[in-house]
């Protein structure tokens, strides 16, 4: 029986047998902010997704009709893979936020390190959602100003008192296209988990 | 789900996954996330009349080592799905995931200084 992975040598698709770890990181935002180009730019593989579809419990709009009705929605999550060294693993997962999908967003977040909310400073605004999801989830977050072409340069502290980020939360810029600029911002996250690591153990 | 596997039909085998999650929710077994870590142990499959998601699952993870998701992504299957599927293999003893490091050995000041040390060398 032919292997049933579409392209590609075994290699470039089956972890090293030594991998023995494996950690999450979530990337999130809202609508086009860059989720699927930084997930592009950091993975090892071509980049997957599966779809999960979700039975949604009756929105806003339904409740005004008072019939409580449920609709049914395709999430698609799309998620990479870079492997640290050669036991550990990390996946990165996009996730979308602009909407409650708890089974999902309960799947993306159990185990999840920590997760990296993209923002374009000229639509701030639409990112207080994931924000709040996050929070309500329990999972510790870096902010990652997305530079995308011609925006206005946003001063971060503004971005910051905008957003209203706590003082200890890292604020960041990054462009999703470029691998080293989107390392940084991944590691900036991953210091801070530290950080809180360490205070929890203090 | 425990019931004899040699005892199903084909056709109702087709529709069973999407039938399965309909019906049992979010069905997962215990410590099965997105980025378990999916291992095909060796072993005859024979004896088990396998429905056509799970012998394709059989075939992807007998090349090598690939997560929940991954294994979801490359059989363009949903994951709820998936995770059904795997547990009955993991029932039948073909499959297994990797057992994570307990905690105790891996302390998460010690993970998150991994994952940087990967970062910087990337
Ligand atoms: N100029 C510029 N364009 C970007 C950057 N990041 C993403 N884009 C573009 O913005 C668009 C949206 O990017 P995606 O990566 O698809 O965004 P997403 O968050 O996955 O979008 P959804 O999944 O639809 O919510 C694409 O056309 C990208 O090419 C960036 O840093 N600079
Ligand atoms: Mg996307």
């Amino acid at each position: 029986m032919a292997l049933p992975v579409s392209d590609g040598a075994a290699a470039d698709v089956y972890l090293a047998d030594s991998v023995k770890i494996a950690a999450k990181i979530l990337i999130v935002g809202h609508f086009a902010v860059g989720k699927t180009t930084f997930v592009g730019t950091m993975s090892e593989i071509r980049p997957l997704s599966t779809e999960e579809t979700m039975t949604q419990a009756g929105a806003h709009v339904d409740d005004l009709t008072g019939a409580g009705r449920k609709t049914t929605t395709t999430v698609a999550l799309d998620f990479g893979r870079l492997t640290l060294s050669d036991r550990l693993v990390l996946y990165l997962f996009g996730t979308p936020g602009q909407q409650r999908f708890a089974q999902v967003w309960k799947d993306m977040t159990v185990g999840a390190l920590g997760a990296l909310v993209l923002i374009d400073p000229q639509r701030f605004d639409q990112s207080f959602d994931v924000i709040g999801l996050l929070e309500e989830y329990d999972v510790p977050y870096a902010v990652a100003v997305n530079r995308f072409d011609g925006s206005v340069e946003h001063p971060l502290e503004k971005l910051r008192a905008a957003l209203d980020l706590l003082p200890d939360t890292p604020l960041v810029t990054c462009d999703a296209r470029d691998r080293a600029s989107s390392t940084e911002a991944l590691m900036a996250l991953v210091r801070y988990l530290q950080l809180r690591a360490s205070k929890e153990l203090a | 789900m425990t019931d004899d596997p040699t005892a199903k039909s084909d056709a109702a085998d087709l529709v069973r996954p999407y039938v399965i999650t309909r019906g049992r929710g979010h069905p997962t077994r215990a410590g099965l996330d997105l980025v378990s870590l999916v291992i095909a142990l060796p072993g005859d499959e024979s004896p088990h009349i396998l429905d056509p998601e799970s012998t394709r699952l059989l075939a992807l993870c007998r090349g090598g080592i690939l997560s929940v998701a991954e294994v979801a992504g490359h059989l363009a299957l949903p994951i709820g799905v998936v995770k059904v599927l795997l547990s009955d293999l993991m029932d039948t003893g073909l499959v297994a995931t990797r057992r994570p490091i307990p905690a105790a050995e891996l302390p998460k000041t010690q993970l998150l200084q991994e994952v940087l040390d990967g970062l910087a060398r990337l």
